[in-house]
């Protein structure tokens, strides 16, 4: 029987990626395990083996197509003597969703900024250019790395690897083997080395491939790198960036599923970030490192590969500690950050066709969280959702509609509530996933219930 | 002729004593101190065992409070591997430091004062007993979590390797700590990248109340960096000069840019674990043979005696030197006033 071939997913959270080059004709017979094809995606590339034996009949997709669905089929595998018109239809192989789907996709959007960055941060006139989050945080740290010879990048697979996720590409190259210094895996001690250079004044950026992992280490975020200067009478500081992929990535279950926003902005003598736009991803990390304090810089796996517009500057960087409005509206307030954004931008399209008009704001840092930011617009709309994809208890959410009790009570209309994760661990199953994340019908739903409508 | 296979690059030279082996014996290998050496030894040991001694009683009247882990019976070490290093070598300890920040040099009364909490403390009171630090005299702290600073003190060697200040990172750790996860993660990179650290394991027989063989498969703890290749050696750590002559052979080692080396100091701490402790897992016997047998400070006195390097009157002199400079700190420590309220929210972030 014929045989489709699909594209293959390299990762988790690969949706795309293109065709490089076929390594067989048509009409060539194959074997399991032979070369078909390399596929590229802006991480990686990769080789596309057969899996059993016959002719390749068809090429279904040519040499260098660019964005090719994963599982799109790709070519067909007949027998002998079968025709390769007799291949089963290019049917979706997804598995069939046995929950109710949510109101809209929230599968990577492209980054959407109907408002610029805040007036301040980026001269009038500027040149913009588009680039992934992904470039955004290594120019980021190749710029802060030649302007000042005591940043240095370690952590796993950073060097010669070039980043689990690709974040450090290039930077091996240019900085060379002393300043981009691949560890063994061992989170605990690495993180205790860097924060041990950082008391003597060099600037360490840890990569943790995900802040799942940086568990095994908190006790150097906390106990070593965030308590030393208050514990030292303000002697001895750490300055220190701590960062990798936080929250959930696609499909990798509970131990590699976890948001860590809430864990560390609880702590007094940290900084913690958290952007969502590559202008700020870039502008961010070059503050983080500079910051004489140690930052914990979360990232995200799904936005690495999204692109939007970075002001095309020599030294472009971001406030910690600065909210940014992402959209201006006046009926009801919605504070998040990082991946939550994604979220929020899509309800509030589609709440403006049910005529609310949502402001939205980008955290950006968790802590020092601004707080006025968030009262002034809540002020004007009076009323407040929060999302997030972290758990609810004690967190991002909980957080600031406390804080909008205690600094805005007299002007709120309707009660404060928090969109999260499911209070579950992370479940495996596509479908149970998809539950236990935010959704875009839960968030307009609570848009609505905060408005009366 | 016949030759042990050899455990470590230093095993020529390692001897694998313990202290009640070495009771009273001389080393014919030993480099033996000259008067200056044996004078300072004696001067900066008594320092540290009569202030720890005074911040004891002060606990007992409530001057001090928290957490109190006094290095009493321990001296040696420290004071052997100070003699041994160079002025911009970095120290790092655990919890167990006062000792550490006189022999680094650090103000009595600034250590005393923030043993009472207060604002002439060298954390200005806001760190207590196992939390000072000064950059000035290069000694890191002052670490609460058992094992913590044996991968800070590791970081504090690969900043030197970075660098390339050779300077070399003195990282003490006890017997129990010898036991934590990160202590083989942070040997396992400094072997790898060759970074100057000379691990000082004081093994003072006791993690607590756990006697070293409850707890360690492994009770040789000069072996323990054997998986990773590092040199390590045994010492008598209540007696100064061999820890000064182990000392100055691993720190050149380090130096050297050979990487790291482990050494071993068989030690005995006469206190309890903390001021709390009451030390019921051991004999007064065992402490008292210890205190007759091979304290630290009174070897060193019957030697200057003995080779007629100071008279009884000379050694009274520092004697009295020594109290009246732990007297003044006591006296400052208890009158300098506790720390403004407005601290409390100073040196969060910078």
């Amino acid at each position: 029987m014929a045989t489709n071939i699909l594209m293959p997913a390299l990762s988790p959270t690969m949706e795309q990626g293109k065709l490089a080059k076929w390594l067989k004709k048509e009409g060539d017979r194959v074997k399991s395990g032979d070369i078909l094809a390399e596929i590229e995606t802006d991480k990686a590339t990769m080789e596309v083996e057969a899996v059993d034996e016959g002719i390749l009949s068809k090429i279904l997709v040519p040499d260098g197509t660019d964005n090719v669905a994963v599982n799109t089929p790709i070519a067909v595998i007949t027998a002998d003597g079968e025709d390769a018109n007799a291949a089963p239809a290019a049917a979706p192989v997804a598995p069939v969703a046995v929950a109710p789907a949510p109101a809209a996709s929230v599968s990577a959007p492209a980054i959407v900024t109907n408002a610029a960055p805040a007036e301040s941060e980026i001269p009038a006139g500027t040149a913009m250019v588009s680039m992934t989050v992904r470039e955004a945080l290594r120019d980021a740290m190749a710029e802060e790395m030649r302007r000042d010879g005591d940043v240095f990048v370690m952590g796993e697979e950073v060097a010669e690897y070039q980043g689990a996720y690709k974040v450090t590409q290039g930077l091996l190259q240019e900085f060379g083997a002393k300043r981009v210094i691949d560890t063994p895996i061992t989170e605990h001690g690495f993180a205790g080395i860097a924060v041990g250079a950082a008391m003597t004044g060099l600037r360490p950026i840890v990569e943790f491939m995900t802040f799942n992992f940086a568990m095994q280490a908190i006790d150097h975020i906390i106990n070593s790198a965030a308590k030393t200067l208050y514990m030292s009478g303000g002697q001895m500081g750490c300055p220190i960036v701590f960062r990798g992929p936080n929250g959930a990535a696609a499909r990798v279950g509970a131990q590699h599923s976890q948001d860590y926003s809430a864990w560390y902005s609880q702590i007094p003598g940290l900084k913690v970030v958290a952007p969502y736009t590559a202008a700020d991803f870039k502008g961010l990390l070059k503050s983080a490192i500079r910051d004489p304090n140690p930052v914990v810089f979360l990232e995200n796996e799904i936005l690495y590969g999204q692109s939007s517009d970075v002001p095309k500057l020599d030294d472009f960087t971001v406030p910690i500690g600065k909210a940014r409005v992402h959209r201006v509206g006046k009926d009801v307030t919605f504070v998040t950050f990082a991946i939550g954004m994604t979220y929020a931008i899509k309800a509030a399209a589609e709440l403006e066709k049910e005529g609310i008009d949502v402001e939205i704001i980008d955290l950006r840092t968790l802590r020092p969280m601004d707080t006025e930011t968030v009262i002034r617009s809540v002020m004007k709309t009076g009323r407040c959702v929060t999302i997030e994809e972290g758990w609810p208890q004690n967190g991002i959410g909980a957080e600031v509609g406390m804080r909008i009790m205690e600094q805005a009570f007299d002007y709120i209309d309707a009660p404060v509530i928090r969109i999260t994760g499911k209070d579950v661990p992370m479940p495996y199953a596509a479908n149970l996933e998809k539950l236990a994340l935010p959704n875009i019908g839960e968030i307009v739903a609570a848009a609505k219930a905060v408005c009366y409508r | 002729m016949a030759v042990a296979p050899a455990k470590s690059a230093a095993n020529a030279k390692s001897r694998a004593t313990k202290p009640a082996a070495s009771a009273g014996k001389q080393s014919n290998s030993l480099k033996e101190f000259n008067r200056d050496e044996e004078l300072e030894a004696y001067r900066m040991m008594l320092l540290i065992r009569r202030f720890e001694e005074k911040a004891g009683q002060m606990y007992g009247m409530g001057l001090i409070g928290g957490f109190c882990h006094l290095y009493i019976g321990q001296e040696a070490v420290v004071v052997g591997m100070q003699m041994a290093s160079r002025e911009n070598d970095q120290v790092i300890t655990g919890y167990r430091d006062h000792g550490h920040m006189l022999a680094c040099g650090m103000d009595a009364r600034g250590v005393m004062a923030e043993l009472t909490g207060r604002r002439g403390g060298l954390s200005k009171g806001k760190g207590g007993s196992m939390h000072m630090f000064s950059k000035e005299k290069h000694f890191y702290g002052g670490h609460g979590i058992v094992g913590g600073q044996v991968s800070l003190g590791t970081g504090l060697a690969f900043a030197n390797h970075y660098r390339g200040n050779n300077s070399v990172s003195m990282t003490y750790f006890g017997d129990g700590a010898a036991n934590q996860g990160q202590v083989y993660e942070s040997f396992n990179m400094a072997e790898l990248w060759k970074l100057p650290v000379v691990y000082v394991i004081e093994n003072n027989r006791y993690a607590m109340g756990t006697a070293v063989t409850r707890a360690s498969a492994q009770a040789d703890f000069s072996k323990r960096g054997a998986s990773f290749n590092i040199p390590g050696e045994q010492v008598d750590g209540m007696d100064v000069r061999a820890v000064r002559d182990a000392g100055s052979r691993a720190i050149e080692w380090c130096r050297s840019g050979k990487g790291p080396f482990i050494l071993e100091m068989q030690t005995y701490r006469y206190r309890g674990h903390s001021m709390s402790d009451p030390a019921k897992y051991r004999s007064k016997e065992e402490v008292q043979k210890m205190r007759d047998e091979h304290d630290p400070i009174e070897q060193v006195r019957a030697r200057l005696l003995r080779n007629k390097l100071a008279t009884e009157d000379d050694l009274k002199q520092i004697d009295a030197k020594v109290r009246a400079v732990v007297a003044d700190a006591a006296e400052f420590a208890t009158h300098d006033p506790e720390p403004d309220p407005s601290e409390l929210w100073t040196d969060i972030v910078r």
